[in-house]
């Protein structure tokens, strides 16, 4: 048990038990996990700290919230409401996901290195040791990654995991469309690395 | 009651995620162009596993279908998926991992996350112009394979039992999770 808390990665048995049953725990006592919605919840935070009018109390919607920007308002204003409420399920999910892969590291007994934690190895290997070359590169992705996913309705947490756990349509869609992509270009960036 | 959830179901799962693998790009960027197949083992089990387990509970009336939520399958479902395929494999994280990652301390995740409110910025301003465009099309809408018991959810396959259809596909995530190859380096 012990070494089941700080060793560096659990076995890919162990491992997939261990996210199956956070996957299903998640839907047995409340829903299933997402995670994606929360950039646009932030987003929509700051943005109405800047612009007051952008999210207000509305009676007359479902959720008792309303937006001049459409996305927040879609769905009888639940993004609204939830940008505008802040201490909501999803979004405390969330931050505490943060806190956990940070105890997750403080316990963790085999560190690795510290170039790694910014450029990794493999990216290294291909692409050198700048960092800033790495952070656009990340940036550029999660620039994609959060537009995909937002017009997909959702991420790998929500889509894959959460929908194929489900035997929902949209998790083998979103998976396909997912994968096609992702691995050739993959294969093809890392061409040569061994 | 709720917000209590959210913190011990957050941290468990963030938990986890580091511990799998899954928030250590090196592991992501290995799976993807198909050298390192831990992380393929391991979402393929746990997607078998909990699969078959959730069937069981709801058959049984353990877990309540009302918990079920069935996202809408659109043409944007696999339009978005490759947009997000792309930046999956040029940065390593997706948006779940790269929290957890940026949590346990890598930098390279700040700058996704930073990349990654951008992208969810932008999108909140296109999608009034997206909306009307084919990508909204809908290829099914809310619709699972299995019968849920749910009844705001369609099913595809309504002629055979849920705990059939569930296992059959647990049996053969599983299997494909056993089957392909383990390299535990790195």
């Amino acid at each position: 048990m012990k070494s089941f808390i700080f060793q560096k990665q659990w076995s890919w048995r162990a491992s997939g038990i261990a996210l199956g049953l956070a996957f299903l725990l998640a839907v047995a006592l409340v829903k299933p996990i997402g995670v994606s919605t929360q950039f646009v919840i932030l987003d929509g935070m700051a943005w109405d700290l800047v612009y007051n009018d952008l999210i207000v109390k509305d009676s007359s919607a479902k959720k008792g919230y309303s937006s001049s920007n459409v996305y927040l308002n879609k769905s009888g204003g639940k993004y609204a409401k939830n940008a505008a409420t802040p201490i909501n399920y999803s979004f405390i999910f969330v931050i505490a996901m943060i806190v956990g892969g940070f105890i997750a590291d403080r316990l963790q007994s085999d560190k690795e290195s510290k170039e790694a934690m910014v450029v990794p190895a493999i990216w290294q290997s291909k692409f050198g040791q700048s960092p800033g070359k790495r952070h656009m590169a990340t940036f550029v992705g999660g620039v994609l990654v959060l537009i995909g996913a937002r017009l997909a309705g959702g991420c790998t947490s929500g889509h894959m995991m959460s929908g194929m756990m489900q035997t929902s349509l949209s998790g083998y869609l979103f998976t396909i469309g997912t994968f096609a992509v992702a691995v050739p270009v993959a294969i093809y960036m890392y061409k040569g690395v061994e | 009651m709720d917000i209590i959830l959210a913190i011990i179901l957050g941290l468990l799962f963030g938990f986890i995620l580091q511990k799998v693998g899954a928030a250590n790009p090196q592991k992501i960027i290995g799976m993807l162009r198909l050298h390192d197949f831990h992380l393929a083992k391991v979402i393929l089990f746990a997607i078998g596993i909990s699969n078959l387990v959730l069937f069981i509970l709801l058959a049984t009336g353990i877990i309540d279908s009302g918990h079920i939520s069935v996202k809408a399958s659109y043409v944007g479902v696999i339009v978005g998926g490759a947009i997000f395929g792309l930046g999956w494999a040029v940065s390593g994280f997706c948006p779940g991992t790269g929290l957890v990652a940026a949590g346990a301390g890598r930098k390279d995740a700040l700058s996704f996350i930073a990349g990654g409110l951008l992208g969810a910025f932008a999108y909140m301003l296109m999608y009034a112009s997206l909306k009307p465009s084919f990508l909204f099309n809908e290829l099914g809408g809310k619709i699972t394979l299995a019968t849920t018991g749910n009844d705001k959810f369609a099913v595809l396959l309504p002629g055979i039992p849920a705990i059939v259809v569930a296992g059959l596909i647990a049996i053969i995530f599983m299997a494909i999770a056993w089957k392909l190859p383990d390299n535990e380096k790195t």
